[in-house]
């Protein structure tokens, strides 16, 4: 589904601040492997990803999507295959747009816009039915400007916008992480609700070392923009967050300043 | 009365004219945040297109389709300039609108056009609806041309492509991800909105009887104007509350325009007083909040 090749990625070339984001990546996600991504910070989660999705180009390196070499594609053309969110949820929607509108755009993902009317009443009654799986009450705000909503709200329409027209890939970017806990755990569980029905193929950042053991089939380890640590399968699922930090120390060969980055809940 | 009366169809039949104006100005500093000065250049191209067209005996409604087309291909230019070659939105637009004053005058000929001598789109319609040539009729065709082209924006606002042209000036990135090119909703939102511009332009000209290679200059305040006095007078949100909100701004700028100068202001002061009355309606949202607290 998803092959990363020798990716490398260099930021401030030539610079005091050089710093070699993704030092030779490689990856391989079989279709619906779920992936969990954990790492200190600028361990390049993030910009494993963004290197994916398009927004930041390699230095070296592949990416083949789907059979495809999508390395020399722009983002918005990748975006036909990619559904991704990010931390912010003001990135994943449109504040003055309706939540209905928001949805529409979505629908549309990869496809040409045509001059047709965006929000039908049959596509309405489907975003009804999809918002109402999320659990928020959003399904009876359709017409309600995404301004006026929360930001775990806007997080869980991103989530719905992101996965509405089935992506080959989901990118999940510490999507969690400006939610409070009660909301981070009800678009938790939309998230492994949408993955498992759509089966999609998953790769998720995370500084929560218990939800990166639990969730997915599969778990690798980031620093200093190598994979570090991998596991899959009933190895992954035997993990303790203990072990994990075990493993960081191992392979990084170093203590970890700030331990609490990668304990903390 | 018989001076109110006239001072009213005055100002409607004006902001009838510029409402165009007003729309295509909205379109890019409010639904696309894109501050695009094409407009000065664009709008005098419009009078330009359609005058030279008539005055070489083009039916009026073809030669004012033309100045739109022309529009249109000014706003293509800017956003191709703007994303291709990654100039800045605003170095864009100058860039634009500079060339254009040369293009206006290559095609004109001359830096004025008289129209007297041919017939304009407002006398073809007195004719074919059997009506006498009269503010009366001038205006019935501005406000069917305005209300055609509004109801024309608010469906295209709504559609697939208008939503994502509408989400390129909200949040590019977003868009993006969701698989649209930006580079293309940008050019379908400058040149609709200049072809708007320069529609206002031809029917300007067509109005008064003449194109001048120097009717843009300001345009731009006229159309910001109408836009900031109808928002601070309605505030913002629906599309059709928006479009709603410049045509009476549109309408109240011209009232104040018509009424400065039949109080015997001078013309050659008009543009102080267009740029005093966009500076106030700016402004007087503050002022409000001070004086009524947030």
């Amino acid at each position: 589904m998803l092959t990363v090749e020798a990716a490398r990625k260099r930021f401030l070339a030539g610079t005091a601040e050089e710093m070699l984001a993704l030092a030779g990546i490689d990856l391989f996600l079989a279709a619906g492997d779920v992936v969990t991504v954990i790492g200190s910070n600028g361990a390049g989660k993030s910009t494993l990803l963004k290197a994916i999705v398009g927004l930041l180009p390699l230095d070296e390196g592949r990416i083949v999507l789907d059979g495809r070499d999508v390395t020399a594609w722009p983002a918005h053309r990748r975006a036909a295959l990619i559904g991704r969110i990010a931390q912010d949820p003001h990135e994943g929607t449109c504040a003055a747009m309706t939540i209905a509108e928001n949805l529409a755009l979505a629908a549309r993902r990869g496809e040409r816009r045509r001059l047709v009317r965006a929000v039908t009443p049959a596509l309405a009654r489907t975003f009804r039915d999809r918002l109402a799986e999320l659990g928020l009450g959003l399904e009876n705000r359709l017409d309600t400007r995404v301004a006026f909503l929360s930001g775990g709200q806007r997080q869980a329409l991103a989530l719905l916008m992101a996965t509405l027209a089935q992506p080959r890939l989901l990118l999940l970017d510490e999507h969690l992480a400006n939610l409070d806990p009660r909301t981070a755990s009800l678009v938790m569980t939309a998230t492994e609700r949408l993955v498992s029905d759509g089966r999609l193929t998953t790769m998720m950042v995370t500084h929560d070392m218990a939800q990166a053991i639990r969730v997915g089939n599969r778990l690798i380890m980031l620093h200093q923009g190598r994979i570090v640590f991998a596991a899959a399968g009933p190895e992954k699922a035997a993990l303790t967050v203990a072990s994990l930090v075990e493993k960081f120390h191992a392979a990084s060969g170093e203590r970890l300043a700030d331990d609490r980055v990668l304990l903390a809940p | 009365m018989q001076q109110l009366l006239s001072i009213f169809s005055n100002s409607v039949e004006q902001a009838s004219l510029y409402a165009f104006l007003a729309l295509g100005v909205l379109i890019t500093f409010r639904f696309f945040r894109f501050p695009d000065l094409t407009a000065e250049g664009s709008y005098p191209l419009g009078g330009a297109v359609a005058a030279t067209l008539l005055v070489n005996g083009v039916n009026p409604f073809a030669a004012t389709a033309a100045a739109m087309l022309a529009g249109a291909l000014a706003g293509m230019a800017t956003a191709l300039i703007h994303t291709r070659l990654r100039v800045n939105n605003i170095i864009s637009g100058i860039v634009v609108m500079t060339a254009l004053y040369s293009v206006n005058l290559t095609v004109m000929g001359r830096a004025n056009v008289s129209l007297l001598a041919v017939s304009s789109v407002f006398e073809d319609f007195a004719r074919a609806a059997g009506l006498g040539d009269t503010v009366g009729t001038t205006i019935l065709l501005a406000v069917i041309l305005v209300a055609v082209g509004s109801a024309a924006l608010f469906w295209f606002m709504r559609t697939e492509l208008g939503l994502a042209v509408r989400a390129t000036g909200e949040n590019e990135a977003m868009i993006g991800s969701l698989g649209v090119d930006t580079a293309w909703t940008k050019m379908v939102g400058l040149a609709i909105s200049n072809a708007a511009i320069a529609l206002s332009g031809a029917l300007v000209a067509q109005d008064n009887g003449f194109a001048d290679i120097g009717m843009g200059i300001g345009i731009l305040v006229t159309g910001a104007a109408a836009v900031m006095i109808g928002e601070s007078l309605f505030g913002d949100g629906s599309i059709l509350r928006w479009i709603g909100a410049v045509l009476v701004g549109v309408l109240v700028y011209e009232l104040l325009v018509v009424l400065a100068l039949r109080v015997g202001l001078d013309p050659i002061d008009l543009k102080l007083v267009t740029a005093a009355l966009l500076l106030a309606s700016l402004s007087l949202p503050r002022f409000r909040t001070r004086l009524l607290g947030p």
